[in-house]
């Protein structure tokens, strides 16, 4: 179904990470003219079109994502690229991660690093990704009070999520290490290492 | 160079902001009333979309340590030509009163503000920090070179100009036409209606991001969490506490709550000039 958000918008819903990241991808391979924006997110495609013929956006919206809900369904593979996050386990928040999955804290490294991940979608700030694939015993909730001011390269858990922050702020989820690696530079060409879709592994530095 | 003295209540640059980077967590930005900043950039002769200031509640004072052209357009200040170039001579001093109505009024010089770029926009965003610093008493903003001739020496205004020109407001409270969904159905078949009955007021929590209202509640029909989907400019959305959110230019690109319609991009600039504690009625007829 594909929804209309406001006079120069189509939100499409995928349902799926994957086949929004299916539909993304397509889109911005092969870019309808007028579109502005392409936004994914867990179970839909944003997209912004200001002064677009509304109509054939939205056939080609259908016709793609019909097209990609059927290669899902086919089980084909998308050939995501993948990139590696060393990473130091020392975060402020590692026992406490331990604690509550009831296991030592050295499993909750070899935990984190041993699987592959996804770049869901980015929010929150710019170059903050949403990891998805955590394994479900590192679920925890967020502090109940967020810290004012987390480090630029944290790398955190919360809930079904992992994320490096891309810059410092202030942040609610648990810390369980840094990385040295830029997620996020404004002067970078893209600006963010994270693109929905992408694989990510991290691995103890 | 344009030397700040003071920037009054909050005053930032902005240009037609930062778009194409939603998908990394980057929002828009850019003038939140974009047709009075491009209003503002024509009238001294700049492309529409050269950086300037965005004033809130006026109140600024600015030296201009080399003369330039400027102009305002936006929020009417007291005592102060609107709609008009005036030529500010070396070492003038631009002193800016409060608006007579309105929030946010534009300055645009010849030649334009030209601080650093951040991904294609010098615009400040609130939001994520990205652009230069909102203003403040000292901050030193360098001016472009003047590009073209100037072709317009007066707003286009619509009827006969009067000998002071006034800037009158649109009808009060303000209307804003919305477009129902994309999440109406996660509401209760009234709550549309409930939107458009009576006026919401306009809360002090309103900024950048959004402008926050006070007014009847609307009532979800869903519970539970809406899985984060990308956002548009305009979108109302609903927290849990039942009173919209309407989003501005520093709007994050994805969100949580339900969007019930989304304002039309034409009365965009009708909502960022609306003042805490205004009213504002919603209408879902295409001409009110």
């Amino acid at each position: 179904m594909i929804r209309t958000a406001g006079e120069h918008a189509l939100l499409v819903e995928t349902g799926s990470l994957e086949l929004s990241h299916r539909v993304d991808a397509a889109l911005r391979a092969r870019r309808p003219e007028g579109v502005a924006e392409i936004v994914p997110g867990p179970e839909t495609v944003l997209v912004v079109a200001p002064g677009a013929d509304q109509a054939g956006l939205r056939a080609r919206l259908e016709e793609v994502t019909r097209r990609e809900r059927d290669q899902v369904v086919a089980g084909a593979g998308e050939d995501h690229p993948l990139v590696t996050i060393p990473v130091v386990y020392d975060g402020a928040d590692l026992d406490s991660v331990a604690e509550l999955a009831g296991i030592p804290a050295g499993e909750v490294v070899a935990r984190h690093t041993g699987r592959e991940l996804v770049v869901g979608w980015l929010g929150f700030a710019p170059g903050f990704a949403y990891l998805t694939g955590l394994d479900p015993v590192l679920e925890t909730p967020r502090l109940d009070t967020p810290r004012t001011s987390v480090p630029a390269g944290s790398v955190a858990v919360a809930g079904p999520y992992s994320a490096v922050y891309p810059a410092a702020s202030p942040g609610g989820w648990r810390l369980i290490g840094r990385t040295a690696v830029r997620v996020w530079d404004v002067a970078g060409d893209p600006p963010s290492l994270f693109r929905p879709g992408m694989r990510v592994r991290f691995e103890a530095a | 160079m344009i030397e700040v003295v003071t920037p009054g209540p909050y005053a930032t640059v902005q240009d037609l902001g930062r778009p194409g980077h939603a998908h990394l967590g980057v929002p828009r930005s850019g003038a939140a009333d974009a047709p009075s900043l491009r209003l503002a950039n024509r009238l001294v002769g700049n492309a529409e979309g050269l950086a300037g200031i965005e004033l809130t509640f006026g109140g600024a004072r600015l030296r201009f340590l080399d003369g330039a052209w400027a102009a305002l357009a936006g929020a009417p200040l007291a005592g102060t030509g609107m709609g008009a170039p005036f030529w500010v001579p070396p070492g003038g001093e631009l002193r800016l009163g409060a608006p007579l109505w309105g929030l946010r009024t534009y300055l645009a010089v010849r030649g334009g503000i030209a601080v650093e770029a951040v991904l294609g926009s010098r615009s400040t965003d609130s939001l994520s920090g990205l652009g230069p610093e909102p203003l403040r008493a000292g901050t030193l903003l360098p001016v472009g070179p003047p590009e073209g001739v100037i072709s317009v020496d007066l707003a286009p205004l619509p009827g006969p100009r009067p000998a002071v020109l006034r800037v009158l407001p649109g009808p009060r409270p303000a209307v804003l036409r919305v477009l129902p969904g994309p999440r109406d159905d996660w509401f209760v078949p009234e709550a549309m209606a409930e939107l458009c009955g009576r006026a919401y007021t306009v809360t002090q929590d309103s900024n950048r991001v959004g402008v926050r209202l006070r007014g009847p509640r609307l009532e979800r029909a869903k519970e539970g969490e809406l899985p984060s989907e990308g956002m548009v400019a305009g979108a109302v959305q609903v927290p849990p506490s039942g009173q919209p959110i309407v989003f501005l230019a520093d709007h994050p690109p994805t969100g949580g709550y339900p969007v019930i319609g989304v304002v039309r991009g034409a009365d965009l600039p009708v909502l960022a000039q609306l003042r805490p504690g205004e009213e504002v009625r919603f209408t879902t007829r295409r001409d009110p």
